[in-house]
């Protein structure tokens, strides 16, 4: 065997190695890896009882009660849905419809206490005429259809 | 039967990157295509951000402070791209003993650590406003910082052993392995709950981007695509002078310059 074939024989089995090391690694890891938990899978016992968790899910359209720094807001995963209190600033990209990160924990057994709030974002970028024509063209269709 | 690699068109591809990749000829055609790749740059950053700054609009949800992505994508695109060429080089050094390979990887690493690290601060500065945090322990931006430490840790490699032939070697296995990084890297997103959105272009679907949004972001992308090549000719122009300072035609090029 010529060097260069060991070297070249020796950096793809190396490389497919390390490769399914990894995956086992990340398959072992799976759920440690959750960055947030959705409201069924609280529900379901599966996020931690008592210590400190994420909570990820869309904001309850009208279910968002401000009063000065305190807010309430109810966030589903549109099977079931959790109640969430916050003190503080909320990001720019909080509103009702929007996807959201909680941290913190439950109080009882449907009220989550959070200590930070964190927006997340859609993949979806357009200018806002053209979300309104969207909008409006959406509505029109499922006036069509009822 | 070719004397290098295993097939008969790798050792054709190799004869012929011996023969044309000697590092002398290459010097020249680096310095003569310098010129050429730094106007293209040039031309696309300021169409680019043009487009990006002043002519798309803004966002239905974000305003104006979705623009950062027209930095912050092609640099995270870049930091990925950088590290599969830098490989790929790295590996080519290592299995067929290639100088200019290794003289390629060695340019790119500084130039992907930093492709990464502005798309790791410019995603931190959009994430304070829009999520209302700096940084989270997600496994998109903690894979992508990995990677940082990766271009780190092989330019610290490289830097720690004296003989360059001995560098290229080691550095190359870390820059291979390092490789399982990237896919993790842009899967993240679709195998984690995370709190980065998924991808708005893949090449499967419709773009998730507004053609006006677009179209800045795609030529921005080809300006950091057509600077960093820019940069590598540059850099890797003196990693040659260096390596090569002890023959004859390094020294009449620099002699004649006195």
């Amino acid at each position: 065997m010529r060097k260069q074939n060991k070297r070249l024989a020796f950096v793809l089995i190396g490389l497919t190695g390390v490769s399914i090391a990894t995956w086992l690694v990340l398959t072992a890891f799976r759920h440690n890896l959750v960055f947030f938990y959705s409201p069924t899978q609280v529900l379901e016992g599966k996020a931690p009882h008592h210590g400190i968790f994420r909570l990820g899910g869309l904001v309850k359209k009208g279910s968002i009660k401000k009063n000065g720094l305190k807010t309430t807001f109810t966030v589903t995963d549109l099977r079931h849905s959790l109640v969430v209190h916050y003190t503080g600033i909320l990001p720019d990209l909080f509103r009702q419809g929007q996807g959201v990160v909680v941290q913190g924990q439950m109080v009882g057994s449907s009220v989550f206490m959070a200590r930070q709030v964190l927006a997340k974002h859609g993949a979806n970028y357009m200018p806002p005429d053209v979300e309104a024509e969207l909008k409006h063209s959406m509505a029109m269709k499922a006036k069509a259809q009822s | 039967m070719g004397e290098f690699g295993g097939f008969a068109g790798v050792s054709r591809l190799i004869k012929f990157i011996h023969k044309y990749g000697a590092p002398k000829r290459f010097y020249r055609l680096a310095g003569r295509l310098v010129p050429w790749f730094a106007g293209v740059t040039a031309l696309l950053f300021v169409v680019g951000l043009y487009l990006g700054l002043y002519w798309a609009p803004p966002d239905y949800q974000q305003g104006d402070a979705y623009r950062i992505m027209f930095v912050h994508v092609p640099n995270a695109w870049m930091s990925m791209m950088a590290y599969v060429i830098m490989a790929s080089f790295a590996a080519t050094g290592y299995i067929w003993n290639v100088r200019l390979a290794d003289m390629l990887a060695k340019a790119t690493a500084p130039l992907g650590a930093s492709f990464t690290l502005t798309a790791l601060v410019t995603g931190s500065l959009w994430g304070k406003p829009m999520w209302g945090t700096w940084w989270v322990w997600d496994a998109r931006l903690t894979s992508e910082l990995i990677l940082f430490f990766l271009y780190v840790g092989y330019m610290a490699l490289q830097a720690s052993i004296d003989d360059p032939r001995r560098a290229a070697h080691a550095s190359a296995i870390l820059a291979i392995v390092g490789v399982v990084n990237i896919p993790i890297i842009h899967y993240s997103v679709y195998w984690w709950h995370t709190l980065h959105q998924p991808a708005s272009l893949t090449l499967t679907s419709q773009p998730k981007i507004y053609i006006t949004m677009l179209i800045p972001l795609i030529v921005m992308s080809f300006a950091f695509m057509f600077f960093y090549f820019t940069m590598l000719l540059v850099r890797v122009r003196s990693e040659i002078l260096v390596r090569e300072q002890r023959t004859d035609w390094v020294r009449k090029l620099v002699g004649s310059k006195q």
